[in-house]
């Protein structure tokens, strides 16, 4: 047994004062979790203490909170390695963020969380009409939408989005990735509307900063932007053209790399408004957006920021190179089908000669993997250790 | 040390002062650049967005052309150039079958890529892990005394933290604060400093990409700090090519000068502002200008410096 000292952020609405910390010294072997602390606390020290929790085993998502300032499951998160994580060695618990507080460290999921999972239509629309037997889905499209069905609504990942602590209107990663969950099921009959409307909404799909917090946060493994990024494929698939300039952005970005070999921000962004092509700067939007950003590009011209060249005409890759980059372009584009590498579901190889069972982390294995992160693999080293 | 280096093409687009400042450093640092000038753009995770196999395929040819120089080590200068192309390097890395797949479409052109053989890292990683701090810290010849730098690192190259190899025994999301008391400054702690300056939304959300960036800015500046530094160009271009913007949809002056990292090391090497591009800076640098004891006048005015 060692003691460990924890801070948690304290509030009471009904009392009418601010919040404030307070602090409690708790004594429990380091490998028992965070919340186990809190309940010591609350049991022998202060009973007033608010805290949501349940199973204790990282399963019913009720205990999610801040601890030295990111988001977890206190039941989740061992009192050693939070002890080591804490500036001043006290663990500093507080409640999720971008959600109203109740009490302590008890928030509102109602007003947030749960809105906004009712926005995307969580349930599945039938197809008409409906089959008179089950429907016979094929194995690939399920075990496609595992990883957004790992989903144990804890709210986590809508406490950590940084998109979302600036726009509060944002749809957010869970609702997003419970509407992958049946974009990508071969029985819904609307996948099309579903996103369609994500992808016209300036709150939707195309409001996600990609800033990876999510995949941090969960701890399912669910990897929330990732399932957004497939919203956005698939949106692509389907020729969806927003408002938001999301798919007008994304095939300018990738016709300009495969023109010049390198990134020519200056035709990106007019294009980005106007459309994917070398007239796109002339259409009115990109008008309209040059002439917001004037005082920028006049500064930075003054500044020899941008190389008037550059900024003209781009810059190239060597000839030969291009032909080299191009080439790559033709030959993936013109597969059949696009060959997506889900390490979710396929996992790491054993060893270099072992790629032949590779699949072997199917679905099954995903769902009774130990949860450390990213379920169903077995991570290897970092390709940058 | 020699390494393979993959300049990104914001460095030697919007932000040139990156790639410039970047040169300068370069040879105090006994560093030497072999510049894979046929490399191209690492898609900054919106290629992958469109299709995971094209870039991949782009990013494993990189990787190649990489391996092609000699040298075990690749070193990148932008955040996001470190996190899609970890990101492409850990699928090429799980899967021999898929990693033979994708070498196949670079046969044609004598490439290939091999599993450990590269071993990409941004300049910040490389100065902390390989050349270190105490060798630089000997280098150091105006130390940073008295000025209060924020530290600003972009996601790409702090999340996902597996991916990306950051543990406690490498604190890759401390390297900027490490590297800022190194070279003598004072770290400024801010609620932004791991947080997204908004940029990859910059044209779907205008309004929130800069409230983003504003916060940020505006934590800094509440925080005390004379500038900000980053190792992301990205971060750059909505941090201080935007600033004036930034100012009106957060509604507040700002004003706050952001370096490049190379720019900061090489202030602290003895290097004058001119020379390291701050006069192109959209936000003026004067805070940092005026502590460099260079004649203030000077920025803004003075164009000499050429690349």
């Amino acid at each position: 047994m060692s003691e460990f000292k924890l801070r948690l952020r304290r509030y009471d609405p009904e009392s009418g004062s601010a919040p404030y910390w307070a602090e409690y010294s708790v004594d429990l072997e380091g490998h028992r979790s965070v919340l186990e602390g809190i309940l010591q606390a609350k049991g022998e020290t202060d009973g007033s203490i608010g805290i949501r929790c349940s199973c204790r085993a990282a399963i019913c998502g009720s205990c999610g909170v801040l601890i030295n300032g990111k988001t977890a499951l206190a039941c989740h998160t061992h009192l050693d390695k939070a002890a080591r994580h804490a500036k001043d060695g006290v663990i500093e618990v507080e409640p999720m963020s971008n959600m109203p507080v109740i009490k302590d460290l008890i928030v509102d999921m109602d007003a947030v969380h749960w809105k906004k999972q009712q926005r995307v239509t969580p349930w599945l629309i039938n197809k008409e009409p409906i089959p008179e037997r089950e429907y016979i889905a094929p194995h690939e499209s399920m075990v496609d939408i595992t990883q957004s069905m790992a989903c144990i609504q804890c709210g986590a990942c809508v406490s950590s989005c940084l998109s979302m602590e600036i726009d509060p209107l944002f749809v957010g990663p869970a609702a997003l990735a419970k509407a992958y969950r049946f974009v990508g099921d071969p029985r819904d009959a609307q996948q099309y509307e579903r996103l369609k409307d994500l992808a016209e909404d300036p709150h939707g799909m195309y409001d996600c900063t990609h800033c990876f917090n999510c995949i941090e946060a969960c701890p399912k493994g669910v990897a929330p932007m990732n399932q957004i990024m497939r919203l956005r494929r698939v949106a692509g698939d389907h020729e969806i053209v927003d408002r938001n300039n999301g798919h007008r952005h994304e095939s300018a970005f990738v016709t300009l790399v495969k023109d010049y070999g390198l990134l020519h921000e200056a035709e990106l962004l007019p294009r980005s408004y106007g459309g994917d092509s070398w007239f796109g700067k002339f259409h009115p939007n990109a008008g309209k957006e040059l002439l917001d950003s004037l005082p920028v590009v006049v500064k930075g011209l003054m500044r020899r920021k941008m190389n008037p060249k550059i900024a003209l005409f781009g810059h190239k890759l060597p000839k030969d190179a291009l032909g080299e980059v191009q080439r790559i372009f033709d030959t993936v584009e013109s597969r059949p089908a696009r060959d997506e590498l889900n390490l979710y579901i396929k996992g790491y190889d054993e060893d270099d000669s072992g790629a032949q069972d590779s699949g072997a982390g199917g679905p099954e294995h995903a769902n009774n993997a130990p949860d450390q992160g990213q379920p169903g693999q077995e991570p290897e080293e970092s390709p940058v250790r | 040390m020699k390494v393979a280096y993959w300049p990104g093409c914001v460095s030697r687009g919007f932000t040139p002062e990156l790639h410039g400042s970047m040169a300068k450093v370069a040879p105090l640092l006994d560093m030497e650049l072999v510049e894979l000038d046929r490399a191209s753009c690492c898609g900054a995770g919106v290629i992958a967005e469109h299709s995971q196999e094209l870039a991949d395929t782009l990013n494993a040819r990189t990787f190649a052309l990489a391996q092609q120089t000699g040298q075990p080590m690749m070193m990148n200068i932008c955040s996001t150039c470190q996190g899609s192309q970890t990101e492409c390097q850990e699928r090429l890395d799980a899967n021999a079958e898929y990693r033979e797949r994708i070498n196949a479409t670079l046969e044609p052109d004598g490439l290939r890529y091999d599993k450990g053989e590269v071993l990409n890292k941004n300049l910040l990683w490389l100065l902390v892990e390989d050349f270190g701090l105490d060798e630089l810290r000997n280098r150091v010849k105006r130390p940073l005394k008295d000025l209060k730098v924020g530290p600003f690192y972009g996601c790409y190259i702090i999340r996902p933290t597996d991916r990306l190899g950051i543990d406690e025994e490498k604190p890759r999301d401390r390297y900027l604060h490490m590297l800022i008391e190194a070279l003598g400054g004072t770290v400024i702690e801010y609620a932004g400093q791991h947080k997204c300056c908004g940029f990859p939304i910059i044209t779907m959300n205008k309004e929130a990409s800069l409230k983003q960036a504003a916060r940020h800015l505006g934590d800094a500046l509440d925080a005390a700090a004379d500038c900000l530094v980053t190792p992301c160009p990205l971060c750059h271009l909505n941090l201080d090519l935007q600033q004036p913007l930034a100012e009106r949809y957060g509604g507040r002056d700002l004003g706050l000068p952001v370096l490049h990292l190379p720019q900061l090391v090489g202030l602290a090497l003895g290097l004058d502002a001119d020379d390291l591009g701050l006069a192109r800076h959209v936000v003026k640098p004067t805070t940092v200008v005026d502590w460099s004891q260079s004649v203030v006048a000077g920025v803004g005015g003075s164009q000499s410096a050429g690349w």
